[in-house]
């Protein structure tokens, strides 16, 4: 005889039993722009400033990423430091004393700014009109200079590539790898500034790895990756989103129940989403759910 | 990994090729780079069925290791013949007239960053992807030597490598030139091992303590305290790793590769007595991919001392550099031998902690580690006697541009700028300026001159020693080009991860040429402030310090 349960020995019924209570982090004390804060430890400075309501402004880094800090939009100066440090990733430590709005930030955050979007085309970046204007980013100060300008990607159904608007943050290299998909059909070729998001040999998408989750999109900060539909309807100037419904809905497809956020313009679907903080989801779906809803539009 | 490949297919060389760098092991990613490198050696590019081969074998990703192959200069994904030129058409080389010249003769040159052979300018590389796979440094180069070296026929070595031969005095260089590089016995009979050995009997504290007490300071550029990162390392626990950074690739700088060619057994002697001290089981080389005969010789060095028995318990694996400067910095060296490309980690954590393969690592420069010997036969405090109270020892000086006598000087710290240059004959009232430190240092005036060539010295006149790059310009130089040139170099060797330097590099090279000092000063400060490495941080360091200097030169470039 075996130690352990008998497996015939049904489950005992009742209340489940509850899990014992997590023990609190240790909290750590810093201070942010003159502010004390108190953070969880392994908390990030971004973390910390967002607790005492400052708005730190971000690119590359989502909640259900792991951060890359490449972008360097986030940078605040921390004293005792040489440079700056990206508050999406450096973690608070006791008696830090942090500024995030200090002359040297808002330099380094317009500059970055500016070096971006002189360079790639961020006319459907939702957050960075707002960006620049906070931080007075005058790209045009870098005008005539190298673009990553390039002919949009068209290789498939379902989405296009528009590497034109891509300022390289690796976030649909992430979600595509082990942060979600693990199908790792993207990566990073080539270097410096003639560095481009890529299949192998920039083999088209329909011979790559690619299962189309459509993650990539869902994390895209820009719109370099958008629904072939969506980009169709800019293209014809049909695009509006003051005329569209968003609804939550759960998928129909199988019995995970991934929440779905469903986009219809004049009563029709035309894009997909999942909220990032779903538990079930965190933002990601799969082919069915992102892309499974033609036959709805064709009733 | 659950995996999906196109249908290209290897051809059996191509397989072959990949079945000699990954042996019969299990599939393990840090074997990527050294296969990459051998599909390159044996077939002159990288195809997409080999590449799709060596990824199958290895369980990555295809396009992830498209990524890799692309990241590295050295490495080509696109089909080219099996004889590639690589000319360095860098500071020291001025190399534009042999280039055309090459050309018109029909010969594929690529144009390469510095090839660290400024002491023999003009410098190239040829490399003869086959069966045979040869690489063949040329300098100095001109078009017949350069067609000798295509025809597959060997350059001839210099008689002396350095300049200070068979002088007394010399210490880290005490045996090049005169002691038989490949011969295990003339390096012992020439003191060497008696480190080693001491190093054994007084043990691993012992060591560390002399080191500190010589107060040897690192000298790959950040003059970090030697002792300091061996005492961190050593303090953290098993499995602990030994990176030797021989990537040895900032514009003018060559003192490694001559110590590597010239004293090779000083170096793996210098790299086991690291090792021991910090109880590290395993050594990594990284050598720089474009130092083929400094790579043969340490292979060489530590095979003869392995086979004797002298590097028992330590596992010693020596990788190569594949043509990008950035795997120069720790972070990006570690993700390069692990077989990713070469893009830096955030610091914290700090390699002590987390260094190759998240592990305690010790990354130490090789004129770091050639130190040591010296200072275990002679005790640190006698070390510490020698030099200034805050840079102690002797220091290997990299001296190219427009001298008379380029090459590896060694000087007691405090020798000053003007008579290092007097000493390689520079026609000092003919100066212009002087680069200190590299494409990454500072530039210098004439009325600078008796700044002292120590960490202290150079810091007080904002300058900074870095690896010890004295590269002297001539009035007749055109400056501005030579600005260019600089800028040029971080704009192709930005490995593109960060913002301000990917795209502040490429700003940086367009604010020049319009002329725009605002401009200049304002993307520099981006890149210092707020890149990720010490690249992107140092991109703008000579431009801006010449600025400073000419401010002219901006007036004459409008």
């Amino acid at each position: 005889m075996t130690e352990g349960p008998d497996p015939r020995t049904p489950v005992p019924r009742g209340p489940l039993p509850e899990t014992p209570p997590r023990r609190a982090p240790r909290k750590v004390e810093l201070t942010i722009d003159g502010r004390p804060v108190s953070a969880p430890e392994g908390a990030t400075i971004l973390q910390a400033a967002r607790e005492l309501g400052i708005e730190t402004p971000t690119l590359c880094y989502l909640e259900n990423l792991t951060p890359v800090n490449v972008c360097r939009v986030c940078v605040v100066e921390l004293e005792g430091s040489r440079t700056l440090v990206p508050a999406c990733s450096r973690k608070v430590e006791p008696g830090m004393t942090v500024h995030t709005d200090s002359e040297r930030v808002r330099h380094s955050r317009k500059l970055v700014l500016e070096l971006l979007a002189s360079g790639v085309d961020v006319s459907t970046a939702p957050d960075f009109a707002r960006f620049a204007e906070r931080y007075g980013a005058q790209p045009e100060r870098f005008a005539a200079g190298a673009t990553v300008a390039q002919p949009v990607k068209i290789d498939n159904e379902l989405y296009v590539r528009d590497y034109g608007k891509c300022i390289l943050c690796y976030k649909c290299v992430s979600a595509c790898g082990s942060d979600a998909q693990n199908t790792f059909a993207i990566a990073i070729a080539g270097r410096g500034f003639d560095a481009v998001i890529s299949t192998e040999y920039d083999t088209p998408l329909t011979d790559s790895a690619c299962v189309f989750c459509g993650n990539c999109i869902g994390v895209c900060p820009t719109g370099a990756l958008m629904f072939r539909g969506e980009f169709e309807m800019r293209a014809a100037g049909q695009w509006d989103e003051t005329r569209q419904q968003v609804t939550d809905t759960i998928c129909p497809y199988c019995g995970v129940g991934c929440t779905l956020t469903v986009h219809a313009q004049d009563d029709r679907i035309v894009k997909v989403t999942s909220p990032a903080e779903h538990p079930i989801t965190r933002g990601h779906l799969c082919i069915k759910g992102r892309f499974g809803w033609q036959y709805v539009n064709e009733r | 990994m659950d995996l999906r490949f196109t249908s290209a297919a290897a051809s059996e060389r191509e397989r072959a090729a990949v079945d000699r760098a990954a042996g019969s092991q299990a599939p393990a990613r840090d074997l990527l780079l050294p296969a990459l490198q051998e599909i390159q050696r044996r077939i002159g590019w990288i195809s997409p069925g080999a590449l799709n081969y060596a990824c199958r074998r290895l369980d990555v990703p295809p396009a992830d290791g498209f990524g890799v192959a692309s990241f590295y200069g050295l490495l080509s994904t696109a089909e080219t013949g099996s004889i590639a030129v690589h000319v360095c058409d860098d500071l020291a080389c001025r190399s534009e007239s042999l280039i055309a010249g090459l050309e018109r003769s029909g010969v594929p040159v690529r144009r390469s960053p510095c090839l660290g052979l400024c002491d023999r300018a003009p410098a190239a590389l040829v490399t003869i992807a086959g069966e045979e796979p040869r690489e063949i440094a040329v300098a100095p180069a001109d078009a017949s030597s350069v067609m000798r070296a295509v025809r597959g026929l060997p350059a001839a070595e210099p008689a002396a490598p350095i300049p200070q031969f068979g002088s007394a005095g010399l210490r880290l260089l005490r045996r090049a030139g005169q002691v038989d590089p490949e011969s295990l016995d003339a390096y012992r009979a020439s003191g060497g091992l008696l480190a080693l050995r001491r190093a054994r009997q007084i043990g691993p504290r012992e060591v560390i303590r002399e080191v500190r007490d010589a107060r040897l300071a690192g000298r790959g550029g950040a003059a970090f305290p030697a002792a300091d990162k061996w005492a961190a390392v050593a303090a953290n626990p098993a499995p602990r790793y030994l990176v030797i950074n021989a990537d040895e690739s900032e514009p003018g700088t060559f003192k490694d590769r001559v110590l590597m060619e010239s004293d090779p057994f000083a170096v793996v002697e210098a790299a086991a007595i690291a090792a021991f001290a910090t109880g590290c089981a395993r050594i990594y080389f990284y050598i720089r991919g474009e130092y083929p005969l400094a790579t043969e010789r340490i292979r060489n060095a530590v095979d003869r001392m392995r086979h004797r028995g002298f590097l028992d318990g330590l596992d010693i694996e020596i990788r190569r550099g594949a043509g990008a400067y950035i795997c120069g910095e720790e972070t990006a060296l570690f993700q390069s031998i692990e077989g990713y490309r070469g893009e830096p980690r955030s610091k914290p954590p700090f390699p002590a902690e987390a260094g190759l393969f998240r592990r305690p690592t010790l990354v130490n420069n090789v004129e770091t580690l050639v130190n040591v010997p010296g200072i275990l036969i002679e005790g640190g405090p006698a070390y510490a006697r020698r030099g200034t109270e805050r840079s102690t020892g002797t220091k290997l000086y990299c001296v190219s541009g427009d001298v008379e006598r380029p090459g590896v000087y060694e000087f007691e710290f405090g020798i000053t700028l003007r008579n290092l240059l007097r000493y390689s004959g520079c026609a000092i009232a003919d100066l212009r300026g002087v680069l200190v430190g590299g494409a990454a240092g500072t530039f210098v005036t004439p009325d600078e001159l008796d700044v002292p060539l120590t960490f202290e010295g150079l810091r007080a006149i904002g300058s900074a020693l870095g690896s010890a790059v004295v590269m002297a310009f001539s009035r007749s130089r055109d400056m501005r080009g030579v600005l260019a040139r600089i800028a040029h170099f971080f704009r192709e060797e930005s490995c593109g991860q960060c913002v301000p330097c990917r795209v502040g590099t490429v700003r940086q090279v367009e604010a020049l040429k319009r002329g725009d000092t605002g401009l200049v000063k304002e993307v520099g400060r981006v890149m210092r402030d707020a890149s990720i490495c010490g690249l992107g941080q140092t991109a703008s360091s000579a431009i801006e310090s010449a600025l400073a200097r000419w401010p002219e030169l901006m007036k004459e470039m409008r």
